[in-house]
């Protein structure tokens, strides 16, 4: 099987600092991949880069087979790229079906000459994505402020997948959310990736990323150093390697982490998820 | 019997429609201890009074659903105002048919009246100036500008056939003898001219022409759509791929050029151009949307909100001078429905969301 989204040896440095260092990856149609890593280690620099919000120094983006340049998010949107933030960009004002709609708004004619908007086309093609998706909402003509936060990120997923998105990228998709809601947004990976959308998740919540993902991918200070097969590994290894108490397979980063890994360690395990963006992304 | 659910469900139903039973209230209150309040001439006054709020407001109505406020339309009447009357007069001393000189006049305010919005647009978007600065800076510039052009004065005598436009109505029509359009009939007797009854100033025409157009583009379009998103969330309608800037730039010019309508309709009523008028309009105008159910944050609000809001002031206006209260009164009266307002929709979520 060819990936659909293969990057090689990218590199992206801020100034002085490299934030991502050779990175190589392969996503799958279908597959659910974990991109995992300490706060700084380089996940959001790389989707970033993934989704046309920075451009690499070096390296190649092969997305469906061809070699790609993502130039700015727009461009990463038509060839099918989604990421959902976790702010989600939606109109908060706006019902469902609107949100979905959102700047591409089916028109019909009126009388014969004035284009207006046609709610009963976009009400019954939203609804019919909604379904597929599995995704219950009280009703569509409600305001997303009326939402909770589990039902807007599904929202947020439909319209990518709408509009026909290849690639779902996740940051920190159930940081926000109740338990109930966690596992709905959970359910709903395995529903896209079961339906042939592959998703790139980042999350600190390792045991969710363990119940979707089928293989992970550990980074540490802007390199891979490492990938596991869900079913092949635990926990305990996983912070193990992100945290450098356990060496990586392809880089030997591992000098001088002891100091920081207890608590690093400690920081995982309690799943304290709302983690602060990395400093040095934003620059 | 009518249980707990079902008194709260009718509460929330009346709050939601506190506006129209206000107005109705107003009405009821004014038809009582007033004389001849409810009389057909009264409620075109009221029509007429509310024509330059009603104008200002609906531009503002775009403005504020997408978060930003326009305060240069208060001078902006005037502003186009004096531009208007100062083109009519000179093309009428120039030996210009009044046909030709009243339309250039119109035309060159209406199309001049867009520079300022264009401006502040421009300012807003492109430049992040906060539109309450932006506008501001406007407000005095325009006003700057209407008193150089009229030289300080007010512009009298123009040309006729403003008044006859100005102070004509759409119908006349004399029970049982004459019915006619824009013109009053002809080979009437002076009985007969007083019992002619006048029916919807042309002037109120002319601005619920523009009103509809604007609120169906509001309520239906795909431009409607997306002023309502950006109020809603910028970052939203950025990342659907709205143009956003250009987008504010067209909407601050949507409100620009209903002050001009507005400084035109207040040459047409009252036949002269004044650098000052209209900007006591300004607070009735951010009111009547307010009251119209628009949040001053964006996102929400209606031209059908907005003219109920306008005819509330309106109707209360008239109301105090068919009673002969001092109109200073009214100041007070639109500051405490404003205040009323604001904390209706503050508490009307609570009762709305106590339901669920």
């Amino acid at each position: 099987m060819k990936p659909l989204l293969e990057v090689r040896n990218i590199t992206k440095r801020f100034g002085g600092l490299t934030a991502v260092d050779n990175m190589d990856m392969k996503i799958f149609p279908g597959e659910v991949v974990g991109l995992l890593g300490d706060n700084g280690a380089g996940k959001s620099t790389l989707i970033k880069v993934i989704s046309g919000v920075y451009r690499a120094n070096k390296g190649k983006i092969f997305f469906a087979g061809k070699e790609t340049r993502i130039d700015n998010p727009m461009h990463a949107l038509k060839i099918g790229i989604e990421t959902i933030y976790q702010d989600l960009a939606l109109a908060e004002n706006l019902n469902v079906y609107s949100n979905i709609f959102l700047g591409r708004e089916k028109l019909k004619r009126f009388l014969g000459l004035i284009k207006i908007l046609d709610h009963d086309y976009m009400l019954a093609e939203s609804r019919k994505v909604l379904d597929q998706l599995e995704i219950e909402v009280p009703s569509l003509k409600k305001q997303i402020r009326t939402l909770s936060g589990g039902q807007r990120q599904a929202v947020a997923i439909s319209r990518s997948i709408y509009w026909d998105a290849k690639l779902l990228i996740m940051d920190e998709p159930t940081a926000a959310l109740g338990v109930v809601e966690q596992k709905n947004v959970l359910n709903l990976i395995k529903t896209l990736s079961s339906q042939d959308i592959p998703v790139l998740i980042i999350s600190h919540q390792l045991h969710d990323v363990f119940s979707v993902a089928s293989r992970l991918v550990i980074m540490r200070r802007g390199k891979k150093i490492a990938e596991r097969m869900t079913k092949e590994t635990t926990t305990d290894e996983i912070v193990g390697l992100i945290v450098g108490s356990i060496p990586g397979d392809y880089h030997d980063v591992n000098t001088d982490t002891a100091k920081g890994s207890d608590v690093n360690r400690r920081h995982f395990a309690s799943k304290s998820g709302k983690n602060h963006r990395p400093k040095q992304n934003q620059g | 019997m009518m249980d707990k659910a079902d008194f709260r469900e009718i509460l929330v139903i009346l709050v939601k429609r506190w506006i129209l039973i206000f107005l109705a209230i107003e009405l009821v209150f004014f038809a009582v201890f007033g004389t001849n309040y409810l009389s057909l001439r009264n409620l075109q006054n009221i029509l007429l009074t509310s024509t330059v709020v009603l104008l200002l407001a609906t531009g503002q109505t775009f403005v504020i659903i997408t978060g930003g406020i326009d305060l240069s339309v208060g001078f902006m009447v005037g502003f186009s105002g004096v531009i208007c009357a100062k083109v009519m007069v000179s093309l009428q001393a120039a030996g210009i048919s009044q046909s030709v000189a009243v339309s250039s006049g119109i035309a060159v305010a209406l199309i001049l009246g867009l520079l300022p919005g264009l401006i502040n647009g421009l300012l807003v978007a492109r430049l992040r100036v906060p539109p309450f600065i932006a506008t501001f800076g406007m407000y005095g510039i325009a006003y700057g500008f209407a008193e150089i052009i009229s030289n300080n004065v007010p512009i009298h005598n123009l040309p006729t056939l403003v008044s006859s436009i100005g102070h004509g109505y759409l119908i006349y029509w004399l029970p049982e003898k004459a019915f006619t359009f824009f013109k009053i009939p002809e080979n009437l007797t002076r009985l007969e001219l007083q019992n002619l009854v006048p029916i919807v100033p042309n002037v109120t025409v002319i601005a619920f022409i523009f009103v509809a157009i604007f609120a169906f583009i509001l309520a239906k379009t795909r431009f409607g759509q997306h002023t309502y998103a950006i109020g809603g969330s910028v970052d939203a309608a950025e990342r659907a791929g709205i143009n956003v800037k250009r987008h504010l730039i067209k909407v601050y010019m949507i409100s620009s050029f209903f002050a001009s309508l507005a400084g035109v309709c207040y040459v047409l009523m009252f036949i002269t151009g004044r650098a000052p008028a209209g900007s006591a309009r300004l607070l009735d105008a951010v009111v009547a949307v307010v009251i119209g159910g628009a949040s001053l944050y964006g996102g929400t609000g209606s031209i059908g909100g907005t003219i109920i809001g306008v005819l509330i002031i309106g109707v209360l206006q008239i109301g105090l001078v068919n009673l002969g209260v001092p109109t200073y009164n009214l100041y007070i009266a639109v500051g405490c429905i404003l205040i009323l307002a604001v904390l209706v929709d503050q508490f009307l979520p609570k009762l709305v969301h106590g339901k669920d």
